[in-house]
């Protein structure tokens, strides 16, 4: 016999509801979609039973946008509408991306972010991840059935501030509430550490398409807690690929090469890659435009020979992450690998040496990044089950800081501090009678600013004249959970301020930043929000006390029915004003005024009579 | 019928500031924050264990959903309890912070008087950084050799800050120390640049 459910008065339990929530892994290769069913995380596949998205979007004149297989495809036939890796371009300038020279783009150097021409007009990178995030978004609501309420999108632990932030702006064109930018090794380790129940230190080297991290993570009862991170952001098995497509020039002594045929030779040279994981040799045939053919044999030997510099590049984070951690080799009780590239035999091995230990590769190093984002999702979306309360804790991974006299970066928060983290210094003027300000705020580890990523650039204006080094200029540095900085500056002795959300300054002038600040120089932006907000719920609330009110008194005037409607609205009002967007309550706050409307005119009425009457009684 | 305007959602998660509130407090200075005494020694193991705890309730991915102001206050709490957390981990931060709590000015900045002898010595360290900055194996030799020193020198500061409470002395420590630390990152430094 079932046992029938009680609970304790005034504790009834809500159904479960269980929310939907997603994880995404959007790769610089390939991006996946992965949710938690039945408590277990899942990749979700398309029609075709593909869990992979490769992550190709291709522009059509005729309006068109593929996105995938298709896409992929196409590439060599259609190169330049045809964005492959487009996360190498994430949040960089023109000057940062690498390759360039092999790249068939019709590159905009537009400020801050490239933006790439195609036939459907000027793409940014946001743009085009976006539709990217738009295939998975469809495809997991298709699988759910019905819409997301939160997703998880995971970047590389490197990314910086500019990258992080295209990213999260992605997301959100492409319809996606993103909870958290999660980083890359930190889903695998949440993964890993969940399935095999782990404690104890353990380092994730996650290769992917086009970027190098390396993390070492605590993990102790059910606390994830990074200790260190590392990387480098343009290094990935793209670059392996460049490496012996290059080789292949070279040894087939081909003349410069059309975009069409880059492609079509990058492709084949990828392939080739993949096959030499498990083959002693691999064959690159293909016929080119022009009609000559290139074949050229490639050995497992000569590939691993060309690319082995590429590996030696990942020792260098390696080593320097596990020293910030203050921890030596011995204490690493095992190595995660991550990422596709990791499949190649050369990496596993000296990784191996580098570590004394042979990696971990029993889990599949394309899906575990998407699966431990979904459990993460799962977990912020609220449908935290009882073996879920493990908690995460990350770090920035590089350091954050101002520039000073003579174009030295002040370091304000060092590297690896874990977020959220929020540091203060104070900064003066270095002449007399200076009644302002820039503040040119920086990331990275090097002394000049020149050799660090410029973020952002603002001005503290209006404080009056002060002989040099007499005025204190504060400027707070506040890192959320998602890495993303924000800044604010306050002069100390007058009480003025500035602040500004970092945003990367992709397609805008320094001239429209400023003038960005100047908006929110007064409020922030999010506190226009917040007042919008606190004004529609005293007014919502000030509505509902006075319409409840003047149904005590004069409820009599409405037939059933129409009594019936006000107090449907006034519910549907009580019920907005715990809700966070201002324009809701407003909204519902004007319905009550329609459906009071006929109300209002009758008591008007009525009141008339009455004063009417009154004045006949007073009269008397 | 009364209009029960305001009620709440069904499934609605307790008010999470009446809860965090009593844990985190803004007033409370860092060892408060952390429930051990005001003084140098430390159990940190104890320290790891409340600083869990203590981010197990603020941490903002417990606050994923919730509106924007709770957010807001749970990256504010998540912040300080990072803060706290690291000011008391850190030996030398935590020195400095007990000074600060006791209203001593160490003067970090404008006191930089130097016994001789430790200035000589301090030269010597940095002679045998310069002269090693090749060798990783001699550097990682040196660091631990530097670690050894100021390990002696942090027991003095703890007889110093805790035992004959000397404010004056433990100042003079700790701008010993900070020559000491300083050394440390210089080597930590070289290190990552022959890595590089």
């Amino acid at each position: 016999m079932a046992l029938l459910q009680i609970s304790e008065p005034g504790q009834s339990p809500a159904p479960h509801e269980h929310r939907r929530a997603v994880g995404i892994d959007l790769g610089t290769t390939n991006s996946l979609v992965a949710t938690v069913r039945n408590g277990i995380a899942v990749v979700l596949n398309d029609h075709d039973g593909y869990g992979l998205l490769p992550s190709v979007v291709r522009y059509l004149r005729d309006g068109r946008t593929v996105t995938g297989r298709e896409a992929e495809a196409d590439q060599a036939r259609d190169p330049k509408n045809t964005i492959v890796s487009v996360k190498r371009f994430m949040g960089r300038g023109l000057k940062d991306v690498v390759h360039v020279e092999n790249s068939p783009y019709d590159f905009l150097d537009t400020p801050g972010m490239v933006q790439i021409r195609t036939v459907l007009g000027v793409k940014s990178p946001v743009e085009v991840s976006a539709e990217i995030l738009k295939v998975l978004r469809a495809r997991a609501e298709e699988a759910l059935g019905g819409e997301l309420m939160g997703t998880v999108i995971t970047v590389p632990a490197y990314f910086d501030d500019a990258q992080r932030q295209a990213t999260k702006d992605a997301g959100k064109l492409a319809g996606l509430n993103v909870l958290r930018l999660l980083n890359e090794p930190t889903a695998a380790a949440i993964a890993y550490g969940l399935d095999n129940a782990a404690e104890g230190i353990y380092a994730v080297y996650d290769l992917g398409g086009g970027t190098f991290d390396i993390s070492i993570l605590k993990l102790s009862k059910g606390v994830f807690e990074v200790m260190a991170t590392n990387g480098d952001a343009a290094l990935g098995g793209d670059d392996f690929d460049q490496r012996l497509f290059c080789w292949v020039v070279e040894r087939a002594k081909l003349a410069p090469l059309s975009a069409e045929d880059t492609r079509l030779l990058l492709t084949k040279s990828r392939a080739a890659k993949e096959f030499l994981t498990a083959n002693a040799e691999a064959r690159i045939s293909a016929i080119l435009i022009s009609g000559e053919t290139v074949d050229v044999a490639v050995t497992q030997k000569e590939f691993q020979d060309m690319t082995r510099q590429l590996v030696a590049k990942t020792l260098g984070p390696s080593r320097k992450a596990l020293r910030d951690a203050g921890l030596q080799w011995s204490e690493v009780k095992g190595v995660v690998m991550v990422g596709g590239a990791t499949r190649m035999p050369h990496v596993q091995q000296m990784v191996a040496e580098l570590f004394g230990q042979t990696p971990l590769t029993n889990l599949d190093p394309d899906k575990v990044v998407a699966l431990g984002a979904a459990t993460q999702a799962n977990v912020l979306a609220g449908n935290r089950a009882s073996g879920d309360d493990w908690l995460l804790l990350d770090v920035i991974p590089l350091s954050l800081g101002v520039e000073t006299m003579g174009g030295l970066a002040e370091r304000v928060i060092p590297r690896n501090s874990t977020i959220p983290v929020a540091r203060a210094q104070e900064f003066t003027t270095y002449k007399n009678g200076q009644t302002a300000m820039s503040i040119h705020v920086v990331q990275g580890e090097r002394e000049l600013v020149a050799d660090c990523r410029s973020l952002a650039r603002f001005e503290l204006r209006g404080f009056p004249p002060m002989v040099a080094g007499a005025a204190r200029i504060r400027v707070t540095f506040q890192v959320d959970a998602d890495g993303l900085l924000s800044v604010a500056a306050r002069e100390a002795t007058t009480g003025v301020e500035a602040a500004i959300a970092v945003k990367p300054s992709y397609g805008l002038t320094d001239e429209q930043i400023t003038q960005m600040l100047r908006d929110s120089f007064d409020h922030a932006r999010e506190d226009v929000h917040l007042r919008a907000l606190k004004e529609q719920q005293v007014e919502g609330g000030r509505m509902i006390e006075a319409t409840e009110a003047a149904l005590r008194e004069d409820a009599d005037l409405l037939s059933a029915q129409e009594l019936a409607a006000v107090r449907a609205e006034l519910e549907a009002l009580g019920k907005t004003l715990s809700c966070t967007d201002h324009r809701t309550i407003k909204s519902a706050i004007e319905r009550v005024n329609r459906a009071t409307e006929t109300f209002a005119g009758r008591r008007m009425d009525r009141s008339v009579k009455r004063a009417l009457t009154g004045r006949k009684v007073e009269s008397l | 019928m009364p209009l029960n305007a305001r009620r709440e959602p069904k499934g609605a998660r307790p008010p999470p500031f009446s809860r965090t509130s009593m844990t985190v407090d803004l007033n409370q200075n860092h060892f408060e924050l952390f429930g051990v005494p005001v003084q140098f020694a430390i159990d940190t193991a104890g320290l790891d264990r409340r600083y869990r705890e203590l981010q197990r309730e603020v941490h903002p991915d417990r606050f994923a959903t919730a509106p924007d102001a709770e957010r807001r206050v749970s990256m504010q709490l998540a912040t300080r309890v990072n803060e706290a957390y690291q000011t008391l981990k850190s030996p030398l931060r935590r020195a400095v912070y007990i000074l600060q709590l006791r209203g001593v000015d160490p003067k970090f900045e404008t006191n930089t008087a130097m016994p001789a002898g430790f200035l000589m010595e301090q030269m010597s360290w940095r002679e045998r950084i310069e002269a090693d900055s090749e060798k990783p194996e001699a550097l990682l030799q040196l660091q631990a050799g530097l670690r050894d020193e100021s390990g002696k020198i942090y027991e003095k500061l703890h007889d110093q800050l805790d035992q004959g409470r000397d404010d004056e002395a433990a100042s003079q420590t700790t701008r010993m120390l900070m020559f000491y630390e300083k050394l440390d990152n210089e080597i930590d430094d070289k290190l990552a640049e022959l890595e590089a």
